[in-house]
């Protein structure tokens, strides 16, 4: 049953940039949403740390891959292949050495140093003559007609969003993921018993890292023109939705973060063209009515009123333990 | 980069008069810091929450004096009006937003001041424009030094009234009945609402109270310096810092957290570069931050 | 006696100028029940606070069993086998009791980052099904910690310390803000894993019948100074305990 769900899932993903060639790049647009929230929940949602500076990792990474891209000299695959590399360790480097010190805040304290953190490499990055400071830069075009680099980008994109959430799924399934939940639930508690938690912690921020930083390598190139604070490290969009989409799914869970990605990505799509330029004013709105009105999600929600259904959708934890 | 830096230092030692003036003028911007910076400490230290809004309020403050201002009012009516009114725009925030989340965790009021300050910046930026504005009260410089140092009289201003503002605050706080109520609810909701103490009604008091703080910062900004509708973040961080820096409660820490912020701002600013400033104000708060953890963690605490 | 687990040797902590504990020695021997009582404010929490590493003591140094535990820190003692339980029950809240007993599990020995990512061994089931029904909680497994009544979140917080392999537990106040009946069945329990599973106990208790009951010796501590040790007929009989309870001293 589980099997087939996964399968049809995949089927569909799998043709659904042929069904709707159109849409391809709003399709590859969802994969990005789905990894933003997947790696956002794993701080935010499993960990009780919540970031408002993740947006760093995806300029980072995307940075990295296009400088790779300029400088290497190599033919466009090879250095978009190398580029990627580069751009996820970057950013797990810059998680390791940013996240030792900055993990050790609690509550609001690391959420205001994290959202310092963001808006601090925008400022940089746009005085930084290297990568073309507020300029940008403007990664190499793709050798091939358009309709193949919008395939070739959809399946990048969808392959990292299956990797990450199959690695989730497992992590969650295991100590990793109980031991996030007892530093969500009470931290004192679990070094109490043991747990190393600091390592626990940089391990969960290196992971998201490098899944973001992977990510922001290939965005820079589906999006092709990097600015600083816009596309880079956008902490008024990217960095905002990656935390509205997994409060609107459910924080920590697994299917949660990917339900908000979709819902919150397909509404964008739909609603956010009528706005004419009022979009940003309405993202404000909807993440105060968010806060106020909706803190526990869609998945909180249904499991509020459906207890069991909930949990059996919800909680990967519950099938692989048993 | 690196080229600029050292000649900046250069001129710096070549010029030690123009240190004077960076510090002095930094000083004075300091003052203003510290006065959202009250407003800051006053909303964490009673309702634990940390207003990320702050900077949209003093962006908010500076609209209102610089539209009086162009339609021909004084400074001295423009300033007070923008001070009533973020007055009355703080306690409709607070009944229509943060009214819902002041007893829960700390994400949900974080989020939605979040959302507040995305709001503001974005509405501002529809309704004003994007532009970088700003409005000359035409009280002329104060020039010392043969001219080396130039100090506004707008600042010195500023500066004065934010000294006058922290004492008033301070006796606010100490002596009078509502500065009490506040004190009592700070301590304890509990128990002030035992005491007979309507909590709800001190909370958009103080929120009203911190609105209205900001727009006189704003007021002040908006002649001093320019204002625009992003410029908000910046502002909320540097209140946030000032009052790690200074603690909680703690008056005159505050003024002095600021006018040191002000003035190292203001030498960064010269020796990086203006481009640099914001992001050495924000490396500056992650630093602060880390480094006030780290002298905890050796007595293994941590920030609370 | 048999070998010395725990030996505090002249503890000092003093906070901001008031002295928490001053000079205090004390020894607890494996398989031993010890008492820890005195006065509210005695300085007993910040004893034990001291012990497993939450701040360190001011002068002073703690051995237990032959390694030198002053200065390490919380994680670093936890995984030696000393555990306290806290007086406000401490567990999580947010998960099942089988998932807060999975994560007491002790890690394999493997010290590699891989260690993080290490699956739950098969024979920990088995143990964490056990202990669950030694502490009377197996029925009730699947609820989140949360959902547990106060007791049986002492209880679980027990049963936690016994999974992670303590060799000595220091229980803070396990019977207080409990109703009379669960007290005596929590005592069973604290004396049944002290004969089987070769717990030693160091307690802080303030109702007396309990700890006159359960412990072998104790110890007795006022205004941060160690007033008394011995037997507990001993220490009933001892006029400045008597003293120091009343309020005369």
């Amino acid at each position: 049953m589980k099997q087939l769900g996964y399968g049809i899932l995949i089927g569909i993903s799998l043709v659904a940039p042929f069904v709707f060639p159109e849409f391809r790049t709003q399709l590859s647009f969802l994969w990005v949403m789905v990894i933003f929230a997947l790696t956002w929940d794993i701080l935010g949602g499993q960990m009780g740390y919540n970031s408002f500076g993740n947006v760093l990792f995806v300029g980072v990474g995307m940075y990295a891959c296009a400088v790779v891209q300029r400088d290497m000299g190599l033919d466009y695959f090879s250095s978009l292949f190398i580029g990627v590399l580069v751009a996820g360790g970057l950013a797990v480097a810059l998680a390791l050495v940013v996240g030792n010190a900055l993990l050790d805040l609690r509550g609001h304290y690391f959420a205001i140093g994290t959202l310092g953190l963001g808006v601090a490499a925008g400022e940089i990055a746009g005085g930084w003559d290297f990568i073309g400071a507020g300029s940008g830069m403007v990664p190499p075009l793709y050798p091939g007609p358009l309709d193949s680099r919008d395939l070739f980008f959809y399946f990048q994109l969808f392959a990292v969003a299956v990797v990450l959430f199959s690695t989730l799924r497992w992590l969650y399934g295991g100590r990793f993921g109980l031991a996030l939940n007892a530093i969500r639930d009470d931290e004192d508690k679990a070094e109490a018993l043991g747990i190393y938690t600091t390592r626990y912690k940089t391990a969960a921020w290196c992971l998201a890292a490098l899944f973001l930083g992977v990510t922001g390598g290939l965005l820079g190139n589906v999006i092709g023109f990097i600015d600083p604070k816009d596309v880079a490290f956008a902490g008024s969009t990217f960095g905002v939705w990656m935390i509205i989409m997994v409060i609107t799914g459910g924080k920590g869970t697994l299917w949660g973060p990917v339900l908000g990605a979709v819902v919150f990505h397909v509404t964008q799509e739909l609603f956010w063209t009528f706005l004419f330029g009022w979009q940003r004013v309405a993202l404000g709105l909807l993440i105060i009515a968010i806060a106020v009105l909706f803190p526990q999600g869609i998945l909180g929600w249904v499991r509020e009123h459906w207890p069991k259904d909930a949990d059996t959708m919800g909680q990967a934890k519950s099938d692989s333990q048993r | 980069m690196s080229i600029p830096v050292l000649s900046n230092l250069n001129l710096l030692f070549d010029q030690p008069i123009l240190l004077v003036d960076l510090v002095a003028n930094g000083f004075m911007i300091g003052a203003i810091f510290a006065l959202a910076a009250f407003g800051m400490a006053l909303v964490w230290g009673v309702m634990n929450i940390i207003n990320i809004a702050q900077g949209e309020f003093v962006m908010l403050g500076g609209f209102v004096t610089l539209f009086l201002m162009e339609a021909g009012m004084p400074a001295v009516i423009s300033v007070p009006l923008a001070v009533a009114v973020l007055f009355i725009v703080g306690g409709g925030f607070y009944y229509l937003v943060i009214d819902r989340v002041v007893d829960r965790d700390m994400f949900s009021s974080v989020l939605a001041t979040f959302g507040i300050s995305i709001l503001l910046s974005q509405l501002s930026n529809q309704f004003f424009g994007a532009d970088v504005r700003t409005v000359d009260p035409g009280l002329g410089t104060w020039l010392l030094a043969d001219g080396m140092v130039s100090l506004p009289w707008v600042k010195l201003i500023a500066f004065i009234l934010t000294l006058v503002i922290g004492v008033g605050l301070w006796l606010f706080l100490k002596s009078s009945r509502l500065g009490q109520a506040i004190r009592a609810t700070a301590q304890n909701p509990r128990a002030a609402r035992v005491l007979g103490i309507n909590t709800r009604r001190v909370y958009a008091l103080t929120y009203s109270l911190n609105a209205a703080l900001c727009g006189a910062a704003g007021g002040l900004v908006v002649m001093a310096w320019a204002i625009h509708p992003y410029m908000g973040l910046p502002y909320t961080v540097r209140s946030f810092m000032v009052v790690i820096v200074a603690g909680l409660g703690n008056l005159p820490g505050v003024v002095l957290a600021g006018l040191g912020l002000g003035a190292a701002e203001n030498l960064a600013g010269f020796i990086l570069g203006a481009e640099f400033q914001i992001a050495f104000v924000f490396c500056l708060m992650i630093l602060v931050l880390v480094w006030r953890n780290m002298m905890l963690k050796r007595k293994r605490k941590y920030l609370k | 006696m048999s070998e010395i687990l725990l030996s505090v040797r002249g503890a000092t902590k003093s906070f901001g100028g008031v002295v928490a504990n001053q000079d205090i020695s004390l020894n607890v021997a494996a398989g031993e029940i010890v008492g820890l009582i005195g006065p509210n404010g005695s300085g007993k929490t910040t004893l034990f606070s001291s012990i497993v590493g939450y701040h360190p003591v001011d002068a002073g140094s703690i051995v237990f069993g032959d390694k030198e535990i002053t200065h390490l820190r919380v994680p670093q003692i936890a995984r030696l086998g000393l555990h306290r339980t806290f007086q406000q029950t401490r567990i999580f809240v947010g998960m099942s009791c089988v998932q807060n007993m999975q994560i007491s599990a002790p890690l394999s020995q493997s010290k590699g980052p891989a260690s993080l990512f290490a699956p739950f061994p098969v024979e920990a089931t088995e143990k964490l099904e056990y202990l669950l029904a030694f502490v009377g909680l197996y029925e009730k497994r699947s609820l989140s910690g949360g959902e547990l009544s106060f007791g049986q979140q002492k209880l679980l917080e027990f049963a936690m310390a016994l999974m992670s392999e303590s060799r000595l537990l220091l229980l803070d106040e396990p019977t207080a803000g409990i109703n009379p009946t669960l007290i005596d069945y929590i005592v069973n329990r604290l004396r049944t894993a002290n004969d089987e599973f070769g717990v030693t106990l160091l307690v802080i208790e303030h109702n007396m019948h309990v700890i006159m009951n359960l412990a072998q010796r104790i110890y007795c501590l006022a205004h941060g100074h160690k007033l008394a040790e011995g037997s507990p007929k001993d220490i009933q009989d001892n006029p400045k305990v008597i003293d120091a309870y009343l309020g005369a001293t």
